[in-house]
């Protein structure tokens, strides 16, 4: 039986009981590709939550017009227009970390969690929940890539954001950097969060509520 | 009764598609100037730092008539860049160069002072070598520091264990391939630019300084990576 449709839930289900990454598994292309460190992490997360959150408050305002034989492409459309804005602002403002993020930042684009919201939410609410259901959302998506980014950096270079944790003395675990740690990571936050769910579900709890996920 | 419902569909799409084009071209003039500004500041910072003791550059051509001066504004040609000190003599030439790396294009930038005939100075512009191993080519102070004083004759080489010769660069151990990329891009480049240059006598001037363009030398140091990631090199 769904759940009755509040703002604040619709945003706080992204962080945890929908979280895109640990529990829709959905983005994981950059999830795994950009979380080599904190920051890259964080700005891949945030420039993911504008292109989401903007797209669903436009999707979700102009549903009623938009037939749905073109809805879709409408949708790629609004989605790579802010894509792009995203795009040209990180080049314009910090170009450091455009450099970093490379290619990923215009493949925001084919992330199938903005669409996956488009299409199984905005696309079907009015502007304030399909607004708040994006915005939680992105949060989550930004939580896991801090989260892998993190644990990444400080194992893979000593450091997070930059931060020297350890001094010179510290022989950084390489492949934590690389992809196949990237992988390693994720499957380890993967059990995390299943155990976590798990644990409260044989504690009489709900598992991940009652909608289905995208 | 068809055509009404394609016509919408056309209409939807068509407004859409005008709406996104329109936003694009907007967001697109506005920063434009920024990010072209950000282009030449990271230049300008490169080339100075490969180049000790510049203070001020320009871009040179190479054209008809030898290297002569990029005239304001013109884009394309193959040119380098020209270094100047404080009081407006030559410094010596930053080359830009590219080449394959292990994993994709290392574009550099290298000093060269012709007086000596010496690299005086490298920086990587842009790499996706492994971190932690291929990347040591600029995060490694020990093999960036090789060419702050590199001799380009007979050539430049690459060598494995520790390289006595002037013009000898010591491989990263892990990371032979990128060594080698980089002392190959080198080399290319060299082959191709050091018969072209002027010695430093007849090097192109500054212009006088009122059509100068202001710069700001002493930026930020470290690789072209930056954003918060130490150089751990051992």
């Amino acid at each position: 039986m769904p759940d009755p449709i509040t703002p604040s839930a619709e945003l706080l289900k992204g962080l945890w009981r929908e979280n895109p990454v640990f529990v829709q598994v959905l983005g994981m292309c950059p999830a795994l590709a950009v979380t080599n460190s904190a920051v890259n992490g964080l700005a891949m997360g945030l420039a993911t939550t504008f292109v989401v959150v903007m797209s669903s408050l436009l999707v979700s305002s102009v549903r009623r017009w938009v037939p749905k034989q073109v809805r879709i492409s409408t949708y790629i459309l609004i989605i790579a227009t802010f894509v792009t804005v995203a795009d040209f602002a990180l080049q314009a403002w910090t170009p450091a970390l455009h450099r970093e993020l490379g290619a990923f930042v215009a493949l925001i684009v084919v992330n199938c969690l903005i669409l996956g919201r488009q299409e199984a939410f905005a696309s079907r609410h009015s502007v304030v929940p399909a607004v708040a259901d994006a915005a939680g959302m992105g949060a989550g998506f930004t939580l896991a890539l801090v989260m892998l980014g993190s644990v990444r950096e400080v194992l893979g270079m000593g450091s997070w954001f930059g931060l020297s944790l350890f001094g010179p003395r510290f022989e950084p675990w390489v492949v934590m950097i690389l992809p196949p740690g990237g992988f390693l990571m994720m499957g380890v936050l993967l059990l995390l969060f299943a155990c976590v769910a798990d644990a409260r579900r044989r504690a009489g709890g709900r598992l991940y509520g009652g909608r289905e996920a995208a | 009764m068809r055509l009404p419902e394609t016509a919408r569909l056309v209409l939807t799409l068509g407004i859409a598609g005008t709406l996104s084009g329109v936003t694009i071209v907007s967001t697109y003039r506005l920063t434009l100037p920024r990010i072209q500004a950000n282009q030449a500041a990271a230049l300008e910072r490169a080339v100075l730092e490969v180049l000790p003791g510049g203070t001020s550059m320009q871009r040179l051509v190479w054209g008809e008539h030898g290297l002569a001066p990029a005239a304001t504004g013109a884009e394309g040609g193959d040119s380098v860049y020209g270094g100047y000190d404080a009081a407006g003599g030559f410094v010596g030439y930053a080359i830009p160069a590219a080449g394959a790396g292990f994993q994709d294009t290392i574009r550099l930038i290298y000093g060269y002072d012709p007086g000596r005939r010496r690299i005086v100075g490298m920086e990587v512009l842009e790499s996706r070598e492994t971190p932690g191993l291929g990347d040591r080519i600029f995060k490694d102070p020990e093999f960036v520091a090789e060419f702050r004083d590199l001799a380009v004759e007979p050539r430049v080489a690459l060598v494995k264990g520790h390289g006595e010769g002037p013009n000898e660069v010591d491989a990263i151990t892990g990371a032979t391939i990128s060594s080698q990329a980089v002392v190959r891009i080198l080399g290319q480049a060299n082959e191709a630019w050091l018969p072209r240059l002027p010695p430093a006598a007849e090097a192109p001037p500054l212009p006088p300084p009122q059509e100068r363009r202001p710069v700001h030398p002493g930026g930020e140091r470290g690789g072209p990576v930056p954003g918060g990631r130490a150089g751990e090199g051992r």
